[in-house]
């Protein structure tokens, strides 16, 4: 196997050269891809989009496409609650998680728990949807009927970025450089001064980054939330109400959709599209100002 | 990594090679009703069998796929889990059996008898308690099917309502997630293909089949065609069909597959 060893001491610039242009065509279909999906995205609903006014998305009295009804509003909102509520659990729990292995736990016990977490983030998708549906829904029906609901979806959701938001801000803890832990030490603070003072700001960008990749992977999932959420079109009032995002009305009716209902399937796509797009845009923005500060 | 690259080589060789594997041998492809793919999928694999050196290709996605996928010729035979519409009219239909559309609720739930009025009122959210149809004191959970799927199409029919009408607390897709939301809200009802439902009913799901119009939701009623709420489940084809898929459907409507029809819960039809 001696030949598959590349020579460190002496690297040929050449095959240098090689690779920098691997590398830009490789990226250059990772780009392309996205425009590609866009693209399709626009062509597929273009017959819809010609047809009716846009406005009629979210004016339109509901969601019977059938009826030639096309009322997104409610998905929009059911698709940020969820996903909005799932971050708000899984932010605190997946950062206190990350500090626990980082700073307090024994390395036994860390190394238990980091595999712990690890399988969890393993887990297909409809495994969680399928024990939302048989063990989670049953038990909010006792407390509050129907029992599929926004919060069935929260608490799923939840579960499932967890791991995302636990993994990365540990990844971002254990990237702090240790002179700056040791030279806090040695200053005297507390070890919560440290974590608070010293650690958790230099980790900051990592720790959003995780975030960021758990929103948009709460927007986006589809089979768990479709199987918990009960997937009626409104707008909900209280968490014990039944929603539909955005990604399940895909799921759900793509399979049965022709003309127009595919047409208008194809624009709720495009509304997650712009909404992943908005959301990245914003989170890029907002660490570009926090690297400006530090 | 290395093993990254080898399973990406071997993706790519897939790509590349299994369009001549396809040609090499004789192809059928079915695609549609999810009623009907399971059933289609068991009759396939002893066609198979029987003929040695074909291969048929079965994939689900609804009635209407199923009739757009043979009219644009992606598939070779649709699955349609209804009559035609009449727009849809010029295809060819082979019915290969029977089924039926059953209510369903829990195991546990008291009120055993519904007529049509106090359906379409539990439906356009009239009645929103059992105790008013005889049942205990809960809410009731409504549960509705999906848009675009014919089970739909067919209930509505039946209760002559729009689905604008229809009040639901949950929109299932297929019939076993309605079986399992039923299965697990005791105050819910739904509905389902009689086939589907009888067949969990009887391992032990506890879910309950209403009778409809005071026949009782049995594959037997669905046979003598009493029950009010049954349908086709057709094959169609865009032509007469000829070389193999013709001797699939007739197959498919041969005494050779009764069993298999039978097993599913659905009624056979036979052809002479």
């Amino acid at each position: 196997m001696t030949w598959s060893k590349p020579n460190i001491s002496f690297p040929s610039p050449s095959i240098d050269a090689l690779f920098l242009w691997l590398l830009r065509i490789a990226s250059g279909i990772a780009a392309g891809l996205v425009l590609l999906i866009l693209f399709f995205l626009l062509a597929e609903s273009s017959s819809l989009l010609r047809d009716i006014q846009p406005v009629r998305f979210v004016t339109d009295p509901s969601w019977q496409p059938t009826e030639r009804a096309y009322n997104l509003a409610p998905m929009l909102s059911g698709t940020l609650y969820a996903a909005g509520g799932a971050l708000l659990l899984a932010t605190p729990l997946g950062i206190a998680s990350a500090l626990f292995v980082a700073y307090y736990a024994p390395p036994q016990v860390a190394g238990i728990y980091r595999r712990l977490v690890e399988l969890l983030a393993g887990v297909p998708s409809v495994v969680y949807g399928f024990w939302g549906l048989t063990t989670l829904v049953p038990l909010i029906n006792q407390l509050h009927p129907p029992g599929a609901s926004l919060l069935a979806g929260i608490l799923v959701l939840t579960l499932m970025i967890l791991p995302t938001i636990a993994l990365t801000a540990h990844a971002a803890l254990l990237a702090v450089p240790d002179e700056y832990l040791r030279g806090a030490a040695a200053l005297g603070m507390s070890r919560w001064g440290i974590i608070r003072g010293v650690a958790l700001p230099t980790a900051r960008m990592g720790i959003t980054a995780g975030v960021i990749l758990a929103a948009g992977r709460a927007i986006g999932e589809t089979m768990a939330v479709l199987m918990v959420t009960g997937n009626v079109v409104q707008h909900a009032s209280s968490v014990y109400d039944p929603v539909r995002t955005l990604a399940a009305n895909i799921a759900l009716e793509m399979p049965y959709a022709v003309s127009d209902h595919r047409a208008a399937l194809f624009v709720s796509g495009l509304a997650l599209m712009v909404l992943v797009i908005t959301l990245w845009s914003a989170a890029a923005r907002l660490g570009r100002s926090w690297h400006g500060t530090s | 990594m290395k093993l990254a690259m080898a399973s990406a080589v071997m993706f790519i060789a897939g790509l590349w090679w299994s369009p001549v594997g396809n040609t090499a041998a004789q192809k059928l492809v079915l695609t549609g009703a999810s009623t009907i793919a399971p059933l289609a999928g068991e009759i396939a694999r002893r066609f198979e069998s029987r003929h040695p050196g074909t291969r048929i290709d079965v994939q689900t996605g609804g009635s209407s796929r199923g009739i757009n996928d043979v009219r644009n010729g992606t598939a070779d035979i649709g699955m349609v889990s209804r009559d035609l519409k009449p727009e849809e009219r010029g295809l060819r239909t082979h019915t290969i059996a029977l089924d039926g559309v059953a209510v369903i609720v829990h195991a546990s739930n008291p009120a055993v008898v519904l007529n049509r009025r106090q359906l379409i009122d539990i439906y356009t959210g009239k009645i929103v308690n059992w105790k008013e149809v005889g049942g205990v004191n809960s809410p009731i959970t409504v549960v509705n099917k999906a848009e675009g799927r014919s089970t739909l199409e067919l209930f509505l029919n039946y209760l002559n309502l729009k689905n604008s009408e229809v009040k639901p607390h949950v929109i299932i897709g297929d019939n076993s997630q309605g079986i399992k939301t039923v299965a697990g809200n005791r105050n819910a009802i739904g509905y389902v293909s009689i086939g589907a439902a009888a067949y969990e009913a009887k391992h032990g799901t506890p879910i309950k089949l209403l009778p409809l119009d005071g026949v009782a939701a049995t594959v037997a009623n669905v046979r003598n065609g009493t029950f009010p709420l049954s349908r086709p489940l057709n094959l169609v084809t865009r032509a007469v069909p000829g070389g193999l898929a013709r001797e699939f459907i007739d197959f498919a409507r041969s005494m050779e597959v009764h069993d298999l029809v039978e097993a599913q819960y659905f009624v056979p039809v036979t052809v002479d």
